[in-house]
């Protein structure tokens, strides 16, 4: 508390309460009398089954591509790699709905992947579930990276020199040191890539629409109801905030270990 | 267990490493140098982890490295131990020694049977469960010394070894690791930048300075009278075989040198006493009093050494031979003192508490 300076003290507090006071008022503004009912409506349990399952697979891909690019982002001398890695970082600072538009261009019937994707096997991606998870992979895959790549940096190659001088393949020692050392980077980067996802709503909208079952995740739910039904918008709303604060308690606490 | 050959350059910008050297089976070779000479890439070089420029290196049967290609480092069967232990946080010490094995193809079982032996082997079997946070620097050497040899490494490279050691814990380790280098026969290279690692250890010494091989030969040889100037600079010790007694060390045709063991020796093992040029006093007359030793010698030659005069020794008729070459430091004043000439007899005295005794050879 010393340490501080005092004058720092005000905008601090602001701050905080920025954040918090409209966490304190969403919970306060909830109908606790129908909370319940309005969280178990079949739209809002549809959006939420839709939300986590979309949410889990997006993690996957983030582990399954990203994962994989960090160690490289990480680990090799390719000439263009601040590039690379701005690149990466590019859906950070974008907003979700440019990202949205891109894959839909991309994508789309008519765009240079979609059109022959569509032609000559009939598969439409834009407004179907798989289009939820490519949306919400483009903007959280990002996050994953970033966490990975930096505990790679930290835990460096020393102990998979050794690794190698003991015998070990490339394959054993990424399976037996490198992915254990990186665990609890691999581990909160994977949670936030998750949380991400969870929230995702300009990119989903712009490239996979609002079709309950399908594409409507929480948040667009949220949205939705907002429109009509505010005691519903805030009850789903809570449930997303609980599960937010789940999420960061589960990485703050590997973090700090 | 074989032998090494290797001629290598290793470009980085405006450093050039180019060496050539060879390691018999069986043999340790003691790489000195000082910091950037060149030691670590040698090593690097050696196990895999770079790539050399040019060269060639052999091991027994097999080419590790020539233009026409490189056997990755996993498969050269090259151990390596550094000054960090680098054990693998996330396992226990055992699970570290069995590393080796597992990924060389060994079961389960099989590979902790082999853990289990080596870390016997270094007096590290109480700490088989225990993971690297809550093992001592000594401690985690320990166990990383048996993960180095439990895959049976046909060659092993040592990368000095001690530097990030306590000193206290120093001693206990370097006799530690040579009786298992010697117990195992397995051929060695170590880079080091101090001279006691060398004496304890190796049977020969090869000098870098500057990315090139300065100087080999025995490690008595080497250190006692090196030809090269900044082999002279790092040893430059007096050195006196013989085989560790009580009171010190004891030559061979039966002398016997006041010292101190601050490494673990056994009475009658292969020993060298070490003692500063600079703590010898000279007498024309054989000196008494406290404990000390006293060497008759004939003055052989005298030069200057900075702002001493170094006197160097040489055996009376029939005296021994490890007398020759033995330097005594000593002031212009006291060399006008005593007015002594290259040719006649006196007296080299050191006191014991000036003269260490380490294990050393075969």
């Amino acid at each position: 508390m010393s340490r501080v300076p005092r004058f720092l003290w005000l905008p601090a507090a602001l701050a905080w309460l920025l954040v918090a006071v409209p966490i304190v008022g969403l919970v306060v503004r909830v109908d606790l009398s129908n909370f319940f009912s309005l969280v178990t409506s079949e739209a809002a349990l549809s959006a939420l089954w839709l939300s986590l399952k979309t949410g889990l697979a997006t993690m996957v891909l983030c582990l399954l591509f990203g994962g994989p690019l960090a160690v490289v982002l990480a680990r090799s001398q390719l000439p263009g790699l601040p590039f690379i890695r701005s690149v990466v970082l590019l859906p950070l600072v974008l907003p979700p709905v440019v990202g949205g538009l891109t894959l839909l261009f991309l994508l789309g019937r008519t765009g240079p992947i979609g059109g022959p994707l569509y032609d000559n096997f009939g598969i439409t991606i834009p407004f179907s579930t798989t289009a939820v998870v490519l949306a919400q992979t483009f903007v959280a895959m990002p996050f994953l990276v970033v966490s990975l790549e930096g505990s790679l940096r930290t835990a460096g190659e020393r102990y998979e020199a050794v690794a190698a001088t003991l015998g070990a393949s490339p394959l054993t020692t990424l399976r037996r040191v490198t992915i254990p050392v990186v665990l609890p980077g691999l581990v909160s980067g994977s949670v936030l890539a998750f949380a991400r996802a969870l929230g995702e709503f300009g990119a989903t909208i712009t490239f996979a629409g609002s079709l309950q079952g399908t594409t409507r995740t929480l948040p667009l739910l949220i949205y939705l109801q907002s429109q009509d039904d505010i005691d519903g918008a805030v009850a789903m709303s809570l449930v997303l905030v609980v599960i937010a604060i789940v999420v960061i308690l589960v990485t703050r606490t590997r973090d700090v270990r | 267990m074989s032998r090494l050959s290797a001629d290598v350059a290793v470009v980085r910008g405006s450093f050039e490493l180019d060496v050539s050297l060879a390691v018999s089976t069986g043999e340790v070779v003691g790489v000195l140098g000082s910091n950037g000479a060149g030691k670590s890439t040698l090593l690097g070089v050696l196990a895999g982890l770079h790539l050399p420029s040019r060269g060639e290196i052999v091991l027994g049967e097999r080419t590790l490295s020539s233009p026409d290609g490189s056997v990755p480092a996993y498969r050269r069967r090259v151990g390596l131990l550094s000054q960090q232990a680098l054990l693998f946080p996330h396992l226990s010490a055992i699970d570290n020694v069995a590393f080796g094995p597992r990924s060389t193809g060994a079961g389960r079982r099989a590979a902790r049977e082999t853990a289990e032996r080596w870390l016997a082997e270094v007096d590290a079997s109480t700490l088989a469960d225990r993971k690297p946070a809550q093992l001592s620097g000594g401690q985690a050497q320990r166990v990383a010394i048996a993960r180095a040899l439990a895959c049976d490494p046909e060659l092993l490279l040592l990368d000095e070894p001690f530097a990030a050691l306590d000193v206290d814990a120093t001693p206990a380790i370097r006799s530690l690791l040579r009786r298992v280098v010697r117990a195992t026969g397995v051929t060695t290279l170590m880079v080091t930048h101090d001279v006691l690692d060398a004496v304890v250890l190796a049977d020969r010494i090869v000098v870098l300075d500057a990315g090139r091989v300065v100087e080999s030969g025995t490690t008595t040889e080497v250190l006692a009278r090196p030809r090269s100037a900044f082999a002279a600079r790092i040893a430059g010790l007096d050195l006196v075989p013989g085989q560790s007694c009580a009171d010190g060390l004891k030559t061979d045709e039966g002398t016997l040198v006041a010292g101190t063991h601050p490494d673990p020796v056994d009475d009658g093992e292969r020993a060298v006493a070490l003692f500063a040029p600079a703590s010898v006093a000279v007498f024309r007359d054989e000196p008494g009093g406290s404990p000390r030793t006293a060497l008759p010698v004939r003055l052989a030659a005298m030069e200057p050494h900075g702002e001493l005069i170094r006197l160097r020794a040489a055996p009376r008729p029939g005296g021994p031979d490890w007398l020759e070459g033995l330097a005594a430091d000593v002031t212009p004043a006291a060399v006008a003192e005593l007015g002594v000439e290259p040719g006649e007899e006196v007296w080299f005295a050191v006191k014991a508490a000036e003269v260490t005794v380490h294990p050393a050879g075969r």
